[in-house]
């Protein structure tokens, strides 16, 4: 037979399936829920795993090809920069503490995305998402690492970054972000691809790799801008991958669609709050600005989230509760988060400031409706008390929301001047929440929340004092105790950037640099 | 109609295909910040492969895209010869 | 403003994190390999517990009966951290690529003879399904495993079997077409020769602890399919009997195998040094997995014909027996 003239030339769609799902099998010799047993407990029905759509059609080949070439670029940049002592480039060095947060915060997530989606990956009984999610698996390690390979030249030279993975897992406000992958991962993969998909992927890295990035170039730090803009290239493949999980999901089954709903609700609100720490970063933390958080989050969130949700109403979809409340917290939640860090900068692993005259008239121009009125007082308040020699530090420990894990320093929908506190009753004891989301979200799954590692809590009940500690000893200080127990170092990594060895450090070789002293 | 948007780096690899979007599809808007190009469009956007390609002067594969992209939004639909962004509503 | 900054020598506060310095000293800068993947895992302090497997913590060492005081005992020897793998694998696909693009071009698969075709495609086909088994066992393994050191490596192993799946998909289309995967998969199916073969890979599929996977996917199955298939049969047997144009299209497979055998006998020998429980345990294991993975693969060896199977399965087993010596396991 000549095989010349009988094959057909296969298209891209059908040489995929030959690829991927083709290789798959029903299996004979050991049942399907055996091989796949946490398929069917969150109550998804799945009829038809063939109806799946693979959006993007990399096949491994193609896949090594181009991530190598993306690579390639990143080292190369990456090992110029820390040749040519990039890091004096930046605009000035308080610009390094956004980066901290990343590194601490963000970084070990790609790295919780990386093993969830091995999870997720292996338990799919469908082909397409099992390959899709795999490859991402792949790709999330790639962004834990490019991260702490571009930041590492930084920890040689400035404080904070030093304990990173060490830092993820005890230091107050990290639990925000932790508990946050934490709870996605906990869930079933069906849950956990929708969160991430949507809730990780479509809002929050669209927020901090795209607005915030632009950003970090702005502000000359070439090693973020190319880590950021190339992992936010594998993030368009993970976009597409949790859209097309939404869609299939909801295909699918009916029945699918109040499940569906409720995580949409519940992760747009979950990433949302996670999302407190960027809009922080972006107003405060850059010291040259190109766009505000409100800007930014019009952009990314209601403009592009607000295509996504009309485009899903025709299975029934609708927006996510709370959109009233986002809508008017979006003039005031970076303020009150600064605010709140500059309280508590004893005990973070980066340094807080109040912004300068220049910065705060900025900040006045993008909330026309808020800074003036509410925060800028209070900042000036701050810096008066502080060149009296009166830097206010919180010593007390916050009251914590059980659900988001962030301080109580959100605002009763409608009034700015009032701190907003819900709570409720959960087999004898009292549960406390920042907002009706936070409050809602814990009311659905409270067997789950009730076990938050709540850093406030575990500081009280005397769990995060180093080994072999005695807080009964004579002058024991607890404070103290909780840093050592961190592996923060006290008057390098936390306080006021003010007086800060960051401060003087780039300052003294950034004088080497351009001057012949 | 909702907005699709591509984001792609601002460099010499990118410049080519920018344009090739640009001519293909007349209703898009280009935006530039420091680093990027977002290119935002009404409804729906398309890559075309031949139009990279008459730029280039050199055969392109459009998963080559992945390169120098940065995000992206709206469903995708991709083909050997075009690259499309849409949204249904 | 930019300032050329090359020239100024400013003394760095420290080589690299903490975490790292406490395991390789705080007075040398530490590798990508070691910074990318020392104690990436959280450890402690988890928030909830997972809902798909109560009984344990997300990450948690209990899962399996292998027994290690430090995870990050496991170092891979080839120090893949991501880029250094996709830029490793690149090379070879590049490799691959011009392989194929050799024998396409001079159409020598057409070139090949007829039966030589018929064997290659009856012996290598049905094998996309069991490296899409290696895909699925080594994602478990990466979810369920403990300690970057240890997981890390098993998603790059996962991709490399899926794309070791697709180079036999693209030799099945190049020597047939779309008929001859559904032929092969029908022969993976019903065939009572590969029968024994994917009872093994769906029985591996039900393994919990990830280390017994590790050893019934990486060292046993990999470990005889790999120098049975691509060492023997293709480059030694089929190699000389005009198959030469085969050969070439599974270098790839054979580099493959050469490579990572160094991380499995590394992780293998790590493992059974840390305790005589764990060496025992292993043992254990490795009998049964190694004599059920032997017995499978032995009709595989004679769907090529004029060959003394057995004599080449027993020296395939031998060599594998004195592999695993070398890594501190007698079987």
């Amino acid at each position: 037979m000549d095989m010349q003239a009988t094959k057909k030339k296969l298209n891209l769609k059908e040489k995929y399936r030959a690829m991927t799902r083709d290789l798959d099998w029903n299996p004979s010799y050991q049942k399907l829920e055996d091989i796949y047993p946490y398929a069917s407990y969150e109550g998804v029905k799945i009829h038809d795993w063939e109806k799946w759509e693979d959006p993007f059609r990399l096949t491994m080949d193609a896949y090594w090809k181009y991530q190598a070439e993306k690579e390639r670029k990143l080292y190369a940049i990456i090992d110029a920069y820390a040749q040519n002592n990039g890091h004096l480039n930046v605009t000035d060095a308080r610009y390094l503490n956004a980066i901290k947060i990343l590194l601490t915060g963000v970084t070990p997530l790609e790295y919780m995305a990386h093993r969830g989606f091995a999870h997720a990956g292996r338990q799919f009984p469908g082909a397409g998402p099992r390959v899709a999610c795999l490859m991402q698996s792949l790709d999330e390690i790639r962004h834990a690492q490019t991260q702490i390979h571009s930041l590492s030249n930084y920890n040689k030279f400035y404080n904070g970054f030093h304990e990173f993975t060490h830092m993820f897992e005890r230091v107050w406000f990290l639990s925000v972000s932790r508990s946050f992958f934490d709870d996605a991962v906990s869930a079933g993969p069906f849950e956990f691809i929708v969160s991430i998909g949507f809730s990780f992927e479509y809002v929050l890295t669209n927020l901090l790799f795209v607005p915030f990035v632009s950003g970090a170039a702005y502000n000359g730090d070439m090693g973020t801008m190319t880590f950021g803009f190339s992992a936010q290239s594998d993030e368009a493949r993970h976009m597409t991958l949790g859209l097309e999980a939404i869609k299939f999901i909801l295909e699918q089954d009916p029945a699918n669609v109040p499940i569906v709903q409720r995580w949409i609700d519940k992760w747009t609100w979950r990433g949302y709050r996670v999302l407190t720490l960027v809009a922080m970063m972006m107003d405060y933390m850059l010291p040259k600005r190109i766009m505000s958080w409100k800007e930014a989050w019009e952009v990314y969130f209601e403009e592009n989230g607000g295509a996504l949700f009309k485009d899903l109403a025709r299975y029934g979809i609708r927006p996510p509760k709370w959109l009233d409340q986002i809508a008017q917290d979006k003039d005031h939640i970076s303020h009150q988060a600064w605010c709140t860090f500059y309280n508590y900068a004893l005990a973070a692993n980066f340094h807080t400031w109040i912004p300068s005259e220049e910065e705060m008239d900025w900040l006045a121009r993008k909330y026309p409706n808020s800074f003036d009125k509410y925060y800028r007082p209070r900042l000036e308040y701050w810096r008066e008390q502080a060149a009296q020699g009166n830097r206010f530090y919180n010593k007390t420990l916050p009251m914590l929301c059980q659900t988001c894990q962030i301080p109580m320093l959100f605002t009763e929908p409608g009034d700015p001047t009032k701190i907003c506190y819900r709570e409720a009753d959960y087999k004898g004891e009292k549960y406390h929440f920042c907002s009706d989301g936070c409050k809602e979200i814990f009311e659905n799954e409270p067997e789950k929340y009730i076990q938050a590692w709540l850093p406030v809590h575990q500081v009280y009940q005397g769990n995060c004092f180093p080994e072999g500690t005695d807080p009964t000893a004579e002058g024991f200080d607890p404070l103290a105790a909780v840093l050592r127990y961190y592996h923060l170092e006290s008057g390098r990594d936390n306080l006021d950037f003010e007086g800060s060895e960051d401060q003087r450090n780039f300052a003294a070789w950034r004088g080497q640099a351009t001057t012949n002293a | 109609m909702s907005t699709v948007f591509i984001a792609l780096q601002a460099n010499e690899d990118a410049r080519p295909i920018i344009e090739a979007i640009c001519a293909d599809n007349p209703h898009a808007v280009l935006n530039e910040a420091p680093g990027m190009v977002k290119i935002d469009a009404e409804g729906r956007l398309v890559v075309r492969r031949s139009s990279i390609e008459e730029r280039l002067g050199r055969a392109f594969d459009l998963q080559e895209l992945q390169v120098n992209l940065i995000t992206l939004s709206g469903h995708i639909d991709e083909t050997e010869d075009e690259f499309t962004l849409s949204w249904n509503a | 403003m930019h300032i050329d900054l090359r020239t100024v020598s400013i003394k760095p506060l420290r080589q690299t994190f903490d975490h790292v310095a406490r395991r390789i000293g705080a007075d040398k800068p530490a590798s990508r390999y070691q910074e990318g993947s020392f104690d990436l895992q959280a450890t402690t302090n988890f928030h909830y517990r997972p809902t798909w497997d109560p009984d344990h913590k997300l990450f948690d060492a209990s899962r399996s009966a292998i027994r290690m005081a430090d995870w990050y005992a496991f170092r891979d020897p080839r120090q893949f951290y991501y880029g250094a793998y996709t830029l490793a694998r690149a090379k070879q696909q590049d490799a691959a690529e011009a392989n194929f693009d050799f024998v396409e071009s001079r159409q020598l698969a057409d070139a090949l003879p007829d039966e030589l075709k018929a064997q290659a495609l009856a012996l290598l086909l049905p094998l996309r399904h069991v490296a899409w088994g290696g895909n699925t066992n080594n994602a478990a393994i990466c979810a369920y495993g403990y300690g970057t050191t240890f997981t890390q490596p098993c998603i790059f192993h996962a991709l490399d079997h899926l794309g070791i799946a697709q180079y036999l998909t693209r030799i099945g289309l190049l020597f047939g077409d779309t008929e001859a995967l559904a032929e092969a998969k029908r022969a993976w199916l019903e065939d009572e020769r590969w029968q024994g073969l994917r009872r093994y890979v769906e029985d591996s599929f039900v393994i919990k602890d990830p280390f017994e996977l590790y050893v019934a996917q990486n060292v046993a199955l990999d470990g005889l399919l790999y120098a049975l298939v691509y060492e023997t049969l293709v480059d030694d047997v089929l190699a000389t009997r005009g198959g030469t144009t085969l050969a070439l299209l599974t270098q790839f497979m054979t580099e493959w195998f050469a490579e990572t055998r160094k991380w499995v006998d590394a992780t293998l020998k790590t493992a059974a040094a840390e305790s005589a429980e764990n060496k025992a345990q292993l043992e254990k294991w490795l009998r049964l997995w190694g004599e059920r993975a032997a017995a499978a693969l032995l009709p595989i060896a004679r769907i090529v014909p004029d060959l003394d199977s057995d004599a080449v399965m027993s020296d395939v087993v031998q060599q594998f027996n004195a592999r695993l010596a070398k890594a501190g396991l007698s079987l």
